[in-house]
């Protein structure tokens, strides 16, 4: 994509074809999330009611099916869906009792300070241990960091939770086991400094995986514009900082358009971490509404696809505004 | 940088260590994988009277809160992952080769379709595309393999996508379109047998990914019963007993997927450096 990108040249009219085949892309995700759910075998209500009342009428079940609209075939259902998400309905959340798109907005902020906690924090650890690696590359310090980082790479996200529940919470207790806020407590009484203290432990778990990631590419670039020629060139006229001024711009532009590409898998550890931690964000709302809530599991599918989206995004404008050769076409 | 040179026949030859670690984690896991299938469900059986042990020489991980030897559950768990792990991996590989051929058929529409594709599988993230086809499949092993295959071609396709793509421009591919081979001809004679070591690759490569989502999505409850064995019901089991500090309910477990997943990741990058022609003669 970054060739094509490159080809077409000034950074607008990219912005503008990327908007397009973003609108293709999510238009064809909200129809696989909504068909794969309809396929569902135990999502049905009507079912789910006469499992719980037997001996309902057969009158009275399509009586049911007509006011749910499941007497209508699915794509009839889908387009009615999507007209409705369109025009800002996004359902009702039977879990919650409430409407989907407000359940979202209060579960999103839960989650958008443990995501970007967890982001900026991998995202400065991770560039700044890859820059100690890169430019000591293999020296001692560069391999023993670089297993430590492989090693990270292969952890399951999952576990290391568990394992930094248990010990700073349960052996040390430093942090508090879980949610996001002291049982029982008034949500506005509540300091921002208790919220950071229940937050730090997720946060931990989510960065966990990206952090080496992160860091393991730095590295590889920053070792690859220590080896040219113009470092080289540099070293040889004494220069000082060589590092700040010639190999850091280099490096930051993979490591930054990097960060925005990861909100998949920020997505995807924050599901994990808010489970572990019973932490009440987007994500433990998506696996516990899965089972019983289709509403807010489709809304909060959609809404982790635009997320996602958006990142990308970001990641593609600041490539094409940033990179030089992007912007001139190369 | 700075190592030493040795004269050329006095240095180990790097091939052919990195043979000998291949076939090494290779056996390892493999006897990882049949102790753990062929295993008596007998010996995790519950036990009441053994109940929540911590690790001894007889429960090297203690036992759990129905007095289940977790040794033994964790040896079977692994061998689950495994095999799923594989299964999914390996059909997510065919998935890429398939989009391989395509790409090398060289028709520009099929192509960008492709890669819209690919773009539209990465921009949902995978954990909820996994529970939207766990969901649809009803949960179980079976949604399993399907969500983590079509979670983890994108991966081993991207690879693949770009071999072909350098030896499509290359002259022997012209030459023989010239001569009059039909597009398939050329890619199934001419290019597949070049993606052959990609396709190994990037399958080992994704192996250690494919166990990780699949013991994540059954942590998460969406993947397997709970009645089996497997790490992630292992380790959400345990959660409920970890503020009582038993930690080694979820530590040991934990720890020796981790161990797995290291392995066939060491497995993967070494069988790269052996096949991938660019990197096996440094």
């Amino acid at each position: 994509m970054r060739t094509a990108a490159g080809a077409i040249g000034r950074p607008l009219k990219n912005v503008g074809i990327y908007l397009l085949r973003g609108v293709s892309l999510l238009l064809a995700s909200t129809i696989i999330a909504f068909f794969l759910s309809s396929i569902a075998p135990q999502d049905d209500p009507i079912h789910a009611y006469i499992q719980a009342n037997p001996g309902v009428s057969a009158e009275n079940v399509a009586r049911m099916e007509e006011y749910w609209g499941l007497n209508q075939p699915p794509v009839a259902r889908y387009v009615t869906w999507l007209k409705n998400i369109l025009s800002g309905d996004m359902g009702y959340s039977t879990s919650n009792r409430r409407p989907v798109a407000e359940v979202i907005g209060v579960r999103f902020r839960a989650s958008i300070a443990l995501m970007m906690a967890a982001w900026i924090f991998s995202g400065i650890l991770g560039f700044g241990v890859g820059c100690i690696m890169g430019r000591f590359a293999g020296r001692l310090i560069d391999r023993v960091l670089k297993r430590v980082c492989l090693v990270m790479c292969s952890i399951p996200t999952f576990w290391i939770g568990i394992v930094f529940l248990v010990f700073f919470s349960v052996t040390l207790g430093w942090f508090p086991f879980g949610l996001s806020m002291p049982i029982g407590a008034n949500p506005d009484e509540v300091s921002i400094w208790q919220r950071l203290h229940h937050l730090v432990l997720p946060a931990l778990t989510v960065s966990f995986l990206s952090f080496a990631n992160l860091a393991l590419v730095t590295r590889e670039k920053l070792a690859d514009v220590m080896e040219s020629g113009y470092i080289l060139f540099a070293k040889a006229r004494g220069e000082k900082w060589i590092l700040r001024r010639h190999a850091l711009r280099n490096i930051l532009i993979p490591a930054v358009t990097m960060q925005f590409g990861s909100f998949s898998e920020l997505f995807g550890g924050s599901v994990i971490a808010e489970n572990i931690f019973s932490y009440p964000g987007l994500g433990s709302a998506l696996t516990a509404s899965g089972k019983t809530d289709l509403p807010l599991f489709l809304g909060i599918t959609l809404f982790s696809v635009l997320f996602v989206f958006c990142g990308n995004m970001i990641a593609n404008i600041l490539y094409s505004f940033i990179d030089p050769r992007v912007k001139r076409g190369d | 940088m700075k190592m030493k040179v040795l004269p050329a026949e006095k240095r180990p030859n790097r091939r052919a260590m990195i043979g000998i670690v291949c076939v090494l984690i290779f056996l390892i896991l493999i006897t990882l994988y049949i102790v753990g299938a062929s295993m008596n469900e007998l010996l995790f059986e519950p036990d009441f009277s053994q109940k929540l042990l911590p690790p001894t020489m007889k429960h090297p991980f203690g036992t759990d809160f129905l007095g289940r030897d977790m040794f033994a559950r964790t040896i079977k768990g692994l061998s689950l992952s495994m095999f799923i792990g594989a299964t999914a991996s390996g059909a997510a590989a065919v998935i890429a080769l398939i989009v391989g051929i395509v790409a090398a058929l060289g028709k520009t529409w099929l192509d960008h379709f492709l890669n819209w594709v690919i773009d539209l599988t990465m921009g949902i993230p995978h954990t909820v595309l996994l529970i939207l086809i766990a969901i649809a499949t009803g949960r179980g092993i079976t949604g399993l393999i399907i969500g983590i295959s079509l979670t983890h071609w994108t991966g081993i396709a991207r690879i693949i996508r770009g071999e072909v793509l350098q030896i499509r421009s290359r002259r022997y591919i012209t030459a023989s379109r010239k001569l009059g081979k039909s597009r398939l001809w050329v890619a199934v004679r001419h290019i597949l047998p070049h993606m052959i070591p990609q396709f190994f690759i990037g399958l080992v490569l994704q192996f250690p990914h494919a166990i990780m989502h699949e013991s994540g999505l059954t942590f998460l409850g969406y993947g397997m019963p709970p009645e089996t064995p497997a790490i992630g019901i292992i380790l959400s089991e345990s959660m409920r007993y970890l503020s009582a500090g038993m930690w080694w309910l979820a530590f040991f477990p934990g720890a020796a997927l981790a161990i797995v997943v290291l392995l066939i990741d060491k497995l993967g990058e070494s069988l790269k450096l052996a096949l991938d022609p660019a990197s096996a003669q440094e």
